[in-house]
C-alpha cells in the first residue's frame, strides 16, 4: 500500500525527521488560509497523488502569492494529473498539499528498500538528487551508496557517518544526516514499509539537512498490526476494478486484450495468459481466484471480467489443488445466471473434482466450451475471440 | 531415492486442529504421510484425526522423534511457529501460509541461516511431495507418480502444471519442491537445484520461475557450473505488464532484472532447455533427455 506524500511526511514528522511546516487540503479556500498560516511570502503547492514525475506534470508549483496558491488548488482539485508514471488517464486529485519554501543548496537522495537478492534491508544515497534515480543506477552505477541494515543488531550510526561523508558532507550535517538515517530505519522496520525514498533530500542555504519529499510504500500483508496507517489507504489512487476484486480476495490487474482470463494461482494465471498470447490472441486481464475460491468469489469475478468491453471469450483455467473445480463450476453456473454472459466460455478444468465439474457444466445446458488440454483451451478461446490477433 | 523427504520421514502439523491443519492432514494420512502428531497450544494431551496434540514443538519432537513439520498456523503467528520448530530441532519445516510479513521473513530467515542446521521450504508455497512416499503440503497427490524427474517451482499451480506433463508421459517425479512465491523464501532454487544433481534417482530437473526478483537469473549462474543433468526451465509472466510502478527504489536495486525475457536469457545461456508455452514442458523434458 503507498502513501501519499502529506501522510509520510506526517510520519516523518513524527519520527524527528526533518520536514516543511505543511497542510493538505481539500479545497482551494483552506489552500490559502493553509498559507497564511504558514506564514512567509512563498510556498510550494503539491497535487497528492500515487504517482512520481508530478513536476514535469504541472502537478508542483512554487507560489508568490495567495492568488497563485488559489489559482493553483483550482486548477487541480476534482481534476486528474498524467504523469510519465501514471496511464493516459491519470490518478485523480483531491488533495493539495501546501508547504513553506525551502532554499536549496544541494539535492540528494536517499532511498531504503527490501532487498530480495541479499535479504536485507538496504539504504541507498546518492550525490544525484532530484533526477530519474533509475537512470543514475543505470549510468553511473558506482554514484549510488549502499549501507545493508544487519537484522540481528539494526541501523547503526557508522553506516550513516560513511554515508554522510561519501555524499560530501560536513559538519553538523553529518550528524543531523545520521540522525535522519538512523530515524528512517527504525520507520521502516516499526512501520513495516516495503520502500521509503527521500528524492530529493536537500541541504538548505543555511546548511541544515530536509526532506523535500517523501515517498513510503508499505507491506499490505503487514497492515494487520497497523491500524493506523491501514486507516490511511485512499482507494481513489486504485483502478476501481481491481479495489473491487481486492475486497473478494481476488487479484485482478486489467489487460488492453480480449480474451478475458480466470485461474486459480498467480504463476498459472501468468502462465495462462502468455500462452493465450503464443497462441495468437491477447488477454485482457490477470486474474488470479486464489487458492479458496467460493463460489461467490468466482461469481464476482465473472462481473469484473465481463465489465470490460473490450472482453471478447472468456477463458476459465482451474488446476483444482485446494480449491474443487465442482465449486468453480457452481460459480460460473450462478454466474452466468445471475448476470448473464452473452460471450462465448472455454473451460478447462483439471485436479480436484475436475470430473464432477466438468459433468456440472455439461448438465447446466449452458452455452459452455469444454476444453481437452491447455493448449487446446487457448486455441479456442483465441478462436472465440474472433481468432487471431 | 529422493530429497528431503521419503517413506520414512516422520511429520508433525503445527495449527494441526485448525480447518486448514486437519483437512490438509486427512490428506495426507491418506496419502501415506508418515504423520506422527500435531501441535496446538492448549490442547495438548488430546487426540486429533487418531493422532497426539501437543503443546509444543519440543514436547512433540521428543515424543515422537518427528525431524519435519508443516505450518498451516495464521500468517501472523507463522514467524513465532517457524522459530519454534527450529528451536524444537527440527529438520525441514515447510510453510504453507500466505501473507507473512517481509520483515518477519527477513528476521526468520537470518536467524535460521545463522542456527545453520534447518531447511525452511516456502512460506505462501503448495509443500513437497515425494510421489507415493510422502506428501507434505496441499497438492493434490493423486497427479503424482513415482518416477525420474525433480520439479522446483515458485509457484503452487504451475508446479501442478508440470507434474501433469510428466506424469502423462510416464515419466514421474522422484520430488517435487515448491519453493513458494514470497519475496524472502526459506530455500530458493540453487538450494533445491543442488539437491537433484546429487540425487540418484532425479535423472532431469523441471524448473518453473516466474517475473519479480532475480532468483531465476542467481539460478541460471549455478546450473552453468554446477547442474549436469538435463532441465527444462519455464517462466510465467511474459506478457504481464510493467506493473504498478512502486517507485525508483526497487527498480534500482533489482538493477534492471526481473523481467520474463531476461530470465530466459540466462537459462538458455546456462544450457537449459527453455519452453514458451507452460504446455511444452513434457514435450521438451522427453526431447532432451531422448526419452519416449
Amino acid at each position: 500500500m503507498n502513501l501519499h506524500e502529506y501522510q509520510a511526511k506526517g510520519l516523518f514528522r513524527d519520527y524527528g525527521i526533518p520536514v516543511s511546516t505543511g497542510f493538505a487540503v481539500d479545497t482551494a479556500n483552506e489552500a490559502v488560509e493553509a498559507a497564511k498560516k504558514i506564514g512567509g511570502e512563498r510556498w510550494v503547492a503539491k497535487v497528492q497523488v500515487h504517482a512520481g514525475g508530478r513536476g514535469k506534470a504541472g502537478g508542483v508549483k512554487l507560489c508568490d502569492s495567495l492568488d497563485e496558491v488559489k489559482a493553483f488548488a483550482e486548477q487541480w482539485i476534482g481534476k486528474n494529473v498524467v504523469t510519465f508514471q501514471t496511464d493516459e488517464h491519470g490518478q485523480p486529485v483531491s488533495k493539495i498539499f501546501v508547504e513553506s519554501l525551502t532554499d536549496i543548496d544541494r539535492e540528494l537522495y536517499l532511498g531504503a528498500v527490501l532487498d530480495r537478492s541479499s535479504r536485507r534491508v538496504v539504504f541507498m544515497a546518492s550525490t544525484e538528487g532530484g533526477v530519474e534515480i533509475e537512470k543514475v543506477a543505470e549510468e553511473t552505477p558506482d554514484k549510488i551508496l549502499r549501507a545493508v541494515i544487519n537484522p540481528f543488531v539494526g541501523a547503526q550510526p557508522y553506516q550513516g557517518r560513511q554515508l554522510a561523508f561519501a555524499l560530501g558532507l560536513k559538519g553538523e550535517q553529518v550528524k543531523q544526516f545520521t540522525n535522519v538515517f538512523m530515524a528512517l530505519s527504525k520507520l521502516f522496520h516499526e512501520c513495516d514499509c516495503s520502500l521509503l525514498e527521500i528524492n530529493p533530500l536537500v541541504v538548505t542555504k543555511e546548511g541544515n539537512i530536509h526532506c523535500l519529499d517523501a515517498k513510503l510504500g508499505l507491506d499490505g500483508n503487514a497492515l494487520y498490526r497497523h491500524p493506523k496507517l491501514k486507516a490511511m489507504h485512499d482507494p481513489s489512487q486504485e483502478d476501481e476494478r481491481e479495489a473491487e476484486a481486492a475486497q473478494f480476495n481476488l487479484n485482478y490487474v486489467a489487460l488492453d486484450g480480449s480474451i478475458g482470463c480466470m485461474v486459480n494461482g498467480a504463476g498459472l494465471a501468468m502462465g495462462t495468459m502468455d500462452l493465450v498470447k503464443h497462441r495468437g490472441g491477447s488477454p485482457a486481464n490477470f486474474l488470479d481466484v486464489g487458492g479458496g475460491a467460493t463460489k461467490e468469489a468466482v461469481t464476482e469475478a465473472f462481473k469484473i471480467i465481463l465489465s470490460d468491453s473490450n472482453v471478447k471469450a472468456v477463458l476459465i483455467n482451474i488446476f483444482g489443488g485446494i480449491v474443487s473445480c465442482a465449486t468453480i463450476a457452481e460459480g460460473i453456473i450462478g454466474a452466468v445466471e445471475e448476470v448473464g454472459v452473452n460471450v462465448p466460455v472455454v473451460v478447462r478444468f483439471e485436479g480436484n473434482n475436475a470430473e464432477k465439474g466438468r459433468k456440472r457444466l455439461a448438465e447446466s445446458g449452458l452455452d459452455i466450451t469444454a476444453a481437452e488440454s491447455l493448449t487446446d483451451a487457448a486455441d479456442k478461446a483465441v478462436a472465440a475471440a474472433g481468432g487471431k490477433a | 531415492m529422493s530429497i528431503l523427504i521419503d517413506k520414512t520421514t516422520k511429520v508433525i502439523c503445527q495449527g494441526f486442529t485448525g480447518s486448514q491443519g486437519t483437512l490438509h492432514s486427512e490428506q495426507a494420512l491418506k496419502y501415506g504421510t508418515a504423520l506422527v502428531g500435531g501441535v496446538t497450544p492448549g490442547k495438548g494431551g488430546s487426540e486429533h484425526l487418531g493422532l497426539p496434540v501437543f503443546d509444543t514443538v519440543g514436547d512433540a519432537v521428543r515424543k515422537t522423534g518427528a525431524t519435519a513439520s508443516v505450518i498451516y498456523v495464521p500468517a501472523a503467528f507463522c514467524k513465532d511457529s517457524i522459530l519454534e520448530a527450529a528451536d524444537a530441532g527440527i529438520e525441514l519445516i515447510v510453510c504453507i501460509t500466505e501473507g507473512i510479513p517481509a520483515l518477519d521473513m527477513l528476521a526468520v530467515k537470518a536467524a535460521l541461516d545463522a542456527q545453520g542446521s534447518v531447511r525452511l521450504v516456502g512460506p505462501n508455497c503448495p509443500g513437497v511431495i515425494t510421489p507415493g512416499e510422502c506428501k507434505i503440503g496441499i497438492m493434490p497427490g493423486e497427479i503424482h507418480l513415482p518416477g525420474k524427474v525433480g520439479i522446483v517451482s515458485r509457484s503452487g499451480t504451475l508446479t501442478y502444471e508440470a507434474v501433469k506433463q510428466t506424469t502423462d508421459r510416464g515419466f514421474g517425479q522422484s520430488t517435487c519442491v515448491g519453493i513458494g512465491g514470497d519475496p524472502i523464501p526459506g530455500s530458493n532454487f540453487i538450494d533445491i537445484l543442488s539437491l537433484f544433481e546429487q540425487d540418484p534417482a532425479t535423472e532431469a530437473i523441471v524448473m518453473v520461475g516466474e517475473i519479480g526478483g532475480s532468483a531465476e537469473e542467481e539460478a541460471a549462474e549455478f546450473i552453468k557450473t554446477n547442474v549436469k543433468k538435463p532441465m527444462v526451465g519455464y517462466i510465467a509472466g511474459v506478457t504481464a505488464p510493467p506493473g504498478k510502478r512502486m517507485g525508483h527504489a526497487g527498480a534500482i536495486i533489482a538493477g534492471g532484472k526481473g523481467t520474463a525475457k531476461e530470465k530466459f536469457a540466462a537459462l538458455e545461456a546456462a544450457g537449459v532447455r527453455t519452453v514458451e508455452s507452460l504446455a511444452d514442458i513434457g514435450e521438451a523434458l522427453a526431447e532432451v533427455t531422448g526419452w519416449n
